[in-house]
């Protein structure tokens, strides 16, 4: 029974049929070659980064396919096997379950002088490259919550938590069952710090509310209908707070987890070269302004220090930063054993009924 | 003068590898040998050190993911650890599979179908190579047993990886040790080029001495030589010194047959002036008697002056044949006869049965016999014969004359080159000995003089006999 459900969240996405949004970029000179981008992100987040890298090669034309994160792996799963073609880009944010596909060998190797630069833990294999760097973040409201009790770290938060009533139904969070990037970061949460249990223990006190998607959060948090968000995709979150003042963004000073979209060039891809071409020009001078500068999405290259300029603080605590490294340490929490382990106590600590 | 050294490169004989050549070539191809044994051995080793190193790390991982097994309401629960994971990280760039395999063979959790040892061991940790998603792949197998009420038995945890890292590991090392062996591999060239020049230094020295040696030096070297080359010096030596005698002895032989010549010359000038100014038919006639004497006597002495060159030159040089003594006695008789005076007596010939070999030059011995038999007769009293024998183991051949001999206190001096006190008048007897003399020495013998019983005087060279066999 338990089984049952452990695998339904992973088989899931195969199970459906595949709800695919494509945004088609034509070519602007002849003779023209097809990029075909499997993607997580927004469009309206990614549009400046391929509109930016048509103007420099006018002849490819861009076919943006945006899925969520369990359509996408399971689509290019289906595609390492040989049972559909291939996208050219496979780009993202469930780390995991990127590592998994470059483990299990799908990807080809891309030797791109550009993307040599980027640091260890966005790299691996010369497969898989984090293009990113999103931090993790608390959000709140502003009108219910003054900046000077505002949790600067996870252990404020548990203080905050333990104050009856005032955040009861009012907490907003992944639904890390639905939500591979809420799992991804649950689990690495798990695993560095002492936090973890309490952290669940209070949401469930406090009747957490569960969402699929950052923006739902932000949304809530936005327009009072919930006070604080925990561990929402900082990048979407410091647009959002450029437009609405009410939304305050905090990185935890104790330690800031930082998530990179993962990119690789699958390794039956049709158009490897301009595949790679774009990756590489993501961390190029160009690619990076839009990262940096408009999509708030930042460069693992140099993202940190306008990703503080963005808090409006110094990057000075960037010691506290924990960029998520790729690699094979990411798999554990994808093992269907320890991932039924890992709901099971989060969702006894919640107080959800098994179904 | 002769010019002994500068034959010039015209007479070098064709260039071979030298030496120093030669030993650069062999220590090259040893080290060759050694380098590419050492490199194999240096990839062997690399090899295994990488498998070693990355074996722990399969283990270590294992054994972390064997000690999260746990069992709860009768099933068996694996919580895997983070830690074993970062651990395989530490192999950057390989790829990572596990599975567990419970009690009955059933996958717990992982890749499904990661193969298991081909053997199953009992050991505590068994490493295996194996192909997993089309790649070579290293696993270590580990056992964790389980006794609980009512479960008893393994749980078998597998960890594997791809090979990517032991290879640049192996490869690395592999790479240093090359470094290293190709480094020690120069040092070695460099220094046994330096060994090389200076084992042979010596033969630089003795090619200096030789070179800048004055031409007319044809002293013996006294340079220090390794044992090695002592017998080329040695050679060097015995050739200079021959070259030393020959050139001593033409320089002689000019000194003396001037000497020998000009005497008599100068008196048949005298007697031609002499009769340019003479009316008298007498006179004239006993004056043109008298040159024609010295003529003949001039005449024959050259041609003993260049018979002795002759024999001179050919000691060292001719190779020796072997030569019957009864032959050469009829052709000295016949050369005699051709030079003599019609009136003159004739030698008789005294000859055995047997041939009478020895090994040696038959020109110098017929001119030794020729010589002998004309100072015979011109000098001692008919009749004159030439003997030859064998006796004692030695082969004799002798001229006879019954004429009283030769002074005896000239007798222990005969036979030694020219005599420049006596006038040419003499008519070359001395010199005639000098040559037989010198053949006998040439070839081993001697010659001796002595009076015969019942009057008489007889000259015999006595030469070794030769073998039976040439």
């Amino acid at each position: 029974m338990m089984r049952w459900i452990a695998l339904a969240v992973l088989l899931l996405a195969s199970a459906m049929p595949a709800r695919a949004d494509d945004y088609e970029f034509p070519a602007s000179a002849a003779p023209v070659r097809m990029l075909v981008v499997g993607s997580t992100t927004d469009i309206g987040i990614i549009r400046p980064v391929i509109e930016a890298y048509q103007r420099s090669n006018p002849s490819v034309a861009i076919r943006y396919r945006e899925l969520t994160t369990n359509a996408l792996f399971s689509e290019a799963r289906d595609a390492c096997a040989g049972k559909r073609p291939a996208d050219d880009v496979v780009l993202s944010s469930a780390m995991d379950l990127q590592v998994k596909l470059v483990n299990d060998g799908c990807a080809s190797t891309v030797l791109r002088p550009g993307l040599q630069l980027l640091p260890d833990y966005a790299r691996w294999r010369d497969q898989l490259f984090g293009l990113t760097y999103e931090p993790s973040v608390i959000v709140y409201n502003r009108r219910a919550v003054a900046e000077w009790e505002a949790p600067v770290d996870h252990f404020a938060l548990l203080d905050l938590l333990r104050q009856p009533d005032r955040f009861k139904g009012r907490i907003g969070t992944y639904d890390i069952e639905s939500s591979g990037l809420g799992y991804l970061f649950a689990t690495l949460d798990d695993q560095r710090s002492s936090t973890w249990g309490r952290l669940i223990e209070g949401m469930g006190r406090n009747e957490v509310k569960l969402y699929c998607c950052t923006q739902e959060i932000l949304d809530r948090v936005a327009d009072g209908r919930l006070t604080l968000g925990y561990n929402v995709l900082g990048s979407y979150a410091l647009a959002e707070a450029r437009e609405k003042p009410e939304l305050a963004v905090i990185v935890p000073s104790d330690y800031t987890l930082v998530l990179t979209r993962a990119a690789y060039v699958p390794d039956n891809a049709a158009n490897k070269a301009d595949a790679g071409a774009f990756l590489e020009f993501t961390q190029g001078p160009e690619g990076r302004r839009i990262l940096n500068e408009e999509a708030l999405l930042f460069s693992p290259l140099d993202g940190a220090d306008y990703m503080f300029r963005e808090l409006g603080r110094a990057g000075g605590e960037s010691r506290t930063i924990r960029p998520i490294a790729l690699g094979p340490a990411l798999m554990v929490g994808l093992d269907q054993m320890k991932r039924r382990l890992f709901l099971k106590q989060w969702r006894d600590s919640l107080g959800i009924a098994e179904d | 003068m002769l010019d002994v050294t500068n034959g010039g490169p015209a007479l070098r004989t064709r260039r071979r590898p030298s030496i120093a050549l030669r030993l650069t070539l062999a220590v090259t191809f040893i080290l060759l040998l050694a380098a590419t044994a050492a490199l194999w051995s240096a990839w062997n080793y690399g090899i295994q050190a990488a498998n070693e190193a990355y074996d722990r790390l399969l283990t270590g991982a294992s054994l972390q993911i064997a000690e999260r097994i746990s069992v709860a309401d009768g099933e068996v629960l694996v919580d895997l650890p983070s830690s074993a994971f970062e651990l395989l990280s530490l192999a950057r760039n390989d790829r990572v599979f596990y599975r567990v395999v419970g009690m009955d063979g059933e996958t717990l959790t992982g890749y499904p179908d990661l193969p298991l040892p081909e053997e199953a061991e009992t050991r505590a940790a068994t490493a295996y190579e194996t192909d997993y998603s089309g790649e070579t792949v290293r696993a270590v197998m580990t056992t964790r047993q389980i006794a609980e009420r009512g479960m008893n038995g393994n749980v078998r945890v597998i960890v594997a990886h791809t090979v990517q890292e032991r290879i640049a590991l192996a490869r690395d090392i592999a790479t240093k040790a090359a470094i290293l062996v190709g480094a020690a591999a120069l040092a070695i060239v460099l220094l046994a080029w330096f060994a090389v020049r200076y084992a042979l230094a010596p033969l630089i020295r003795v090619e200096r001495a030789l070179l800048s040696r004055d031409p007319n030096d044809l002293s013996p070297f006294e340079i220090e030589t390794p044992r090695e080359i002592e017998t080329v010096v040695d050679a060097i030596n015995r050739f200079t010194r021959r070259l030393d005698r020959r050139v001593s002895a033409v320089q002689s032989f000019v000194a003396d047959a001037a000497h020998q010549l000009r005497t008599p010359i100068t008196a048949i000038r005298a007697q031609a002036q002499l009769a340019a100014g003479e009316e008298s038919p007498d006179r004239l006639r006993r004056i043109n008697k008298r040159i024609l004497d010295r003529s003949i006597a001039v005449g024959r002495l050259a041609d003993q002056l260049l018979s002795h060159a002759m024999v001179t030159h050919r000691t060292d040089s001719e190779p020796r044949e072997r030569v019957d003594l009864r032959r050469i006695a009829i052709e000295a008789e016949q050369e005699t006869r051709r030079f003599a005076d019609a009136a003159a007596e004739l030698p008789l010939l005294d000859l055995p049965e047997e041939a009478v070999t020895v090994a040696g030059d038959r020109f110098s011995l017929r001119e030794a016999v020729k010589n002998l038999a004309n100072n015979a007769l011109e000098h001692g009293k008919p009749p004159v014969a030439i003997r030859v024998a064998a006796e004692g183991g030695r082969a004799i051949i002798c001229v006879i004359d019954h004429g009283g001999g030769i002074a005896q206190e000239d007798r222990a001096s005969a036979g030694t080159r020219f005599r420049r006190n006596r006038a040419a008048s003499s008519k070359g007897a001395s010199l005639g000995l000098a040559i037989a003399h010198e053949v006998a020495v040439s070839h081993g013998g001697e010659l001796t003089l002595r009076d015969i019983e019942n009057g008489g005087f007889e000259v015999s060279l006595s030469l070794p006999l030769a073998g039976d066999r040439p």
